[in-house]
């Protein structure tokens, strides 16, 4: 028989400071580290503007109050929530194709006036893993054959209203933040080999029905950069120079000439990654990497301590969500993948986005901290 | 059969997840080793070609325009400059809606709709990417102003200041100096495109056109750092230009005003050339118009009215006025009959009034209708008269004229380097025979031995015919230039000097051509009345064959229109030519009357003061000898 391990060195350690303010030491380590690495980067990205990385540094003051605030909620509060907030995104993700404001041809924005202005996929970004997790949770895993069906519905309903923005680079992170809860939970191999198989078709469905002109010059110009260097084929080549030219270890801070002299577009945003290789080099990114790569792992270490299944859906699926932002991003910028407009986590200026990961990582301190029971053996 | 109860198993679900998560794990290290493996390959294998990319990226070339050179008189008065002017260029790479941009442009600068046309189609002939093409010139201060404060709203619009070529005389030296103009898409083609790449005018006629080689000089180049907007943030480093050589003249800015005087406000020529060199003391040409207005583009309403004017303002009367040179070539005709030994210095030809050939009725007529009776050679040139010239070119035959004649330059180029020239036109049998398939007839021979009929020339042919006799058979092509920094004229092609059989020739027809003026029965006494030199010379009238354009014109306009050219050939002092001028006043009349005194003009523009000059030297000199 097993005993539950109550032993008063369990509860001091469970006592904590870190764990009675519900904060994850290590994910604050990396995310202030990562903050630190950004205010030097997004310095030298925006042309030295210092407005610009304060503004910065007060979207990461907001984001980590934010998080720390979401980590107070036990994991089976926001389990509660969870059907109300799938129904309410779906519902304002249906509003924004509606009544939603258009900016750069997409309509992406839903204004509530003399207030404020939002996208409701960035809420969907947090609520989507939820959901998976929420449902999947309560059954005994693997999923069945219906579950994985129902799952499925679950997914598409958001990703479709968001291709339909159109927004093709968050309509994909969101789907894959529901199929890695749905991985996670054991989906069997013949769904995944069977998916697989089916994916193919589905592309070139995709390519002929769905996608929009711009979306498909994306993906020719991820093809062929080259067949378009002045237009659309720009942001890679100069994406690339820059990279490149780096070298081993770089040009030095802030001797970058690609973003400096503009060459570099969106240079402070989604392609901030090519400012840090320019002048960093080989070196700057590798390490970045492994900051990244200690972060996944402190997310999959909670994964596993966490205590039910809903917890470690939730977890791994915002853990390895977030590996796909660093993966497409790098991916993109330095010419592996198609060019979508995804943000480097924690690096890239701008607030939503930020916050919007700050208050995942705050669902994950929230798992790690908010353990009622030892499970382990 | 009882439903299995379903319990939650979470240690069953945890192995799930674990196992999964160890997978995930494996997938996430293996891309990140895939995008470490692309950072390598884009950082150490291809390092070089980036970095060379990069550095592309960074430094762009820039020329730097040579600023053309300068073009003098003889005295050194400047007569063509370059002065600062404020344009506005467009970089179209960096402006983000042109058309916006021109309406916006439109009504900050109180554009007209024409300016506005001008100005698109000017940037429609950039060459290269990110090229600053000006599009409008000569701004004023307070467009500049407005340009200034609406920067921002004008991406790729800006003001810069230039050189532009200018010239202060104005339509005075139109015509010899030619002009410059905008680069067009034909000269596009034969120009070298490294050598101009910052320049944006070309010399399109006259000793513009002519030695623009020398007045471009050699294009600059400037490295410098841009963004990718094409703005320029520092210079690098910096090939400095070297300017275009400056053009000093033969011409005299106070000759050539003489001459326009003399010419008044009648249409005509003047050339005058020293024939001791062949450089050209004045280049007249009535009426000019302004140069300046083609510099950076001339308007349509502008042009129109040059083109379409009745007086022909853009036709270069000096060098491509064809002319039937008239009794101006009698001399020449005279030593041509001498030469081949037809006639002697004494032999005599009867004058009726007119002259017949053998068995054929038609007379020849001279101009005095009642005939001057015997008259000589020395006699025939002095009064003009025709009969004794028909008879002569009789005797010699067109052929032998036309080879005798064109050794005087009549019928072909003679200048240097004046690009527009006429060759004129020297008639003989076997031209005619290939131009018309028709024989030679000899009442053509008749009439071309008072300059009429098929020959042709310019007035700067008849100027340098009469040079040849000055200079007697010394030949110096005709040329504007004197001297550009240390190059000189080309003058390898110079024709061979004119040999006579005998040289005394020379003196008789000089003596002949003073005796127009200054004998008691010369035609142009007048011309030389009170002078204080010897002058030789000889007038010509050209008969008007054709007019242009017709019946919009009021009667007695075309009437005037009809008469015939006045024509004047001279040189002077006789002893010691200095300066020899061919003048032609368009529907003159008079040779000597209208065109003569013209021409004495310039002789005493000219040979006045340096016969005064010489006697002052020479006064000095024996006021040193005697001490």
């Amino acid at each position: 028989m097993k005993s539950i391990p109550v032993s008063s060195h369990g509860l001091r350690r469970r006592e904590s400071i870190w764990m009675r303010i519900h904060v994850d030491p290590w994910l604050l380590l990396l995310i202030l580290a990562l903050a630190t690495v950004d205010a030097f980067v997004l310095y030298s990205a925006s042309g030295k503007s210092m407005p610009m990385v304060v503004r910065q540094m007060a979207y990461f003051a907001v984001g980590i109050s934010a998080m720390i605030v979401v980590a107070q909620f036990q994991p089976r509060f926001m389990q509660r929530w969870v059907p109300v907030a799938y129904i309410g995104g779906a519902l304002l993700l249906l509003a924004v194709l509606l009544v939603g404001t258009e900016a750069k041809g997409a309509q992406r924005w839903l204004t509530i006036p003399g207030v404020t202005r939002f996208q409701p996929s960035e809420i969907m970004k947090l609520v989507m893993p939820m959901s998976v997790a929420w449902y999947l949770g309560r059954r005994n895993l693997p999923p069945s054959f219906k579950q994985v069906v129902v799952t499925l519905t679950i997914i598409f309903v958001p990703t479709l209203l968001i291709l339909k923005q159109p927004d093709l680079g968050t309509s994909l992170l969101i789907a894959a933040s529901g199929i890695f809860a749905l991985l996670l939970a054991g989906l069997r191999w013949r769904y995944i080999i069977g998916a697989l198989l089916a994916l193919a078709p589905a592309a070139a469905g995709m390519w002929y029905f769905v996608m929009h002109g711009y979306q498909k010059q994306r993906v020719l110009t991820f093809l062929n950069p080259e067949s378009d260097p002045l237009g659309s084929g720009w942001n890679i080549i100069q994406s690339k120079a820059a990279i490149g030219s780096g070298g081993v270890f770089g040009k030095g801070w802030l001797q970058g000439t690609q973003s400096h002299l503009d060459f570099l577009p969106e240079g402070h945003t989604d392609f901030i990654i090519a400012v840090l290789a320019e002048e960093f080099g080989m070196v700057g990114v590798c390490l970045l990497l492994g900051v990244y790569l200690l972060v996944i792992a402190r997310g999959m270490v909670i994964t596993l301590q966490a205590q039910d299944a809903f917890c470690k859906l939730l977890a791994g699926s915002i853990t390895l969500t977030f590996f796909v932002y660093v993966f497409v991003n790098i991916g993109m910028v330095s010419g592996l993948l198609p060019v979508v407009g995804v943000p480097l986590p924690f690096i890239s200026y701008g607030g939503t986005s930020l916050v919007t990961l700050l208050l995942g990582f705050g669902i994950l301190m929230s798992i790690q901290t908010h353990k009622k029971w030892m499970a382990q053996n | 059969m009882a439903k299995p109860i379903h319990l939650k198993d979470h240690n069953h679900d945890a192995r799930i997840v674990q196992r999964r998560l160890i997978l995930a794990a494996v997938f996430i290290l293996g891309l990140v080793g895939a995008l470490v493996a692309r950072m390598y390959y884009l950082q150490v294998t291809q390092y070089e070609y980036h970095s060379t990319l990069s550095e592309n990226n960074r430094v762009h070339v820039q020329p730097i325009p040579p600023t053309r050179g300068r073009i003098y008189d003889r005295n050194g008065v400047v007569l063509a400059e370059n002065r600062p002017s404020f344009s506005l260029t467009i970089t179209r790479d960096r402006v983000e809606d042109l058309p916006a941009t021109f309406e916006l442009l439109k009504s900050l600068l109180e554009l007209s709709e024409e300016d506005a046309a001008q100005a698109e189609r000017r940037l429609s002939q950039a060459r290269r990417p990110f090229e600053s093409v000006p599009v409008m010139f000569e701004l004023t201060q307070e467009q500049i102003a407005r340009i200034a404060i609406n920067q921002f709203r004008l991406p790729g619009v800006d003001v810069q200041a230039s050189f532009v070529r200018y010239y202060p005389f104005a339509d005075h030296f139109a015509h010899a100096l030619g002009y410059v103009g905008r680069i067009n898409e034909q000269e596009l083609k034969s120009i070298d495109p490294v050598a101009y790449a910052g320049t944006h005018y070309i010399g399109k006629t006259g000793i513009e056109r002519y030695y623009e080689q020398l007045l471009h000089g050699t294009v600059g180049y400037e490295e410098v750092e841009t963004n990718a907007r094409g703005r320029v943030l520092r210079v690098l480093n910096r090939t400095d230009p070297i300017p275009g050589r400056d053009l000093t003249l033969e011409l005299d800015v106070k000759l050539q005003q003489v001459a326009e005087e003399a010419l008044g406000d009648r249409r005509g020529a003047v050339v005058a050339i020293d024939p001791a060199t062949g450089g050209v003391l004045a280049f007249v040409s009535k009426p000019g118009f302004d140069p300046n207005l083609f510099v950076t583009g001339i308007s349509y309403a502008d042009y129109g009215a040059l083109r379409d004017s009745l007086d022909q303002p853009l036709f270069n009367r000096v060098l491509r006025g064809q002319y039937p040179p008239g009794s101006t070539i009698k001399p020449i005709v005279a030593l041509a009959g001498l030469d081949a030994g037809v006639v002697t210095r004494t032999s005599r030809v009867y004058d009726p009034g007119f002259y017949q050939l053998p068995n054929v009725s038609h007379k020849y007529r001279n101009w005095n209708r009642s005939g001057d009776g015997w008259v000589d050679m020395s006699y025939a040139i002095a009064r003009s008269n025709d009969t004794y010239f028909y008879d002569l070119a009789n005797k010699l035959g067109i052929d032998r004229m036309h080879d005798f004649m064109s050794q005087f330059g009549i019928g072909q180029r003679v200048s240097i380097d004046m690009y527009e020239e006429a060759a004129g036109l020297m008639p003989s049998s076997s031209w005619k025979r290939t131009k018309y398939r028709q024989p030679w007839y000899p009442g053509e021979t008749l009439i071309a031995g008072i300059g009429q009929g098929y020959m042709l020339a310019t007035p700067l042919q008849l100027a340098q015919s009469t040079a040849l006799i000055a200079s007697r058979g010394v030949w110096h092509r005709p040329r504007l230039l004197k001297n550009a920094e240390g190059v000189l004229p080309d003058e390898s092609e110079t024709p061979p000097n004119i040999q006579l059989r005998n040289p005394a020739d020379w003196d008789f027809i000089t003596q002949a051509m003073q005796d127009v003026m200054q004998s008691p029965h010369g035609t142009a006494r007048a011309a030389a009345a009170g002078a204080t030199y010897n002058m030789a010379g000889k007038s010509g009238t050209a008969q008007v064959v054709a007019i242009a354009q017709g019946e919009r014109y009021d009667s007695a306009a075309l009437r005037e229109r009809h008469r015939d050219h006045a024509l004047f050939v001279g040189f002077a002092p006789t002893e010691n030519p200095m300066i020899a001028v061919a003048a032609l006043v368009e529907n003159g009349e008079g040779g000597g009357r209208v065109a003569g005194p013209v021409v004495r003009a310039v002789f005493d523009a000219w040979v006045v003061p340096r016969l005064e000059a010489e006697q002052q030297q020479g006064h000095a000199e024996s006021r040193e000898n005697g001490q």
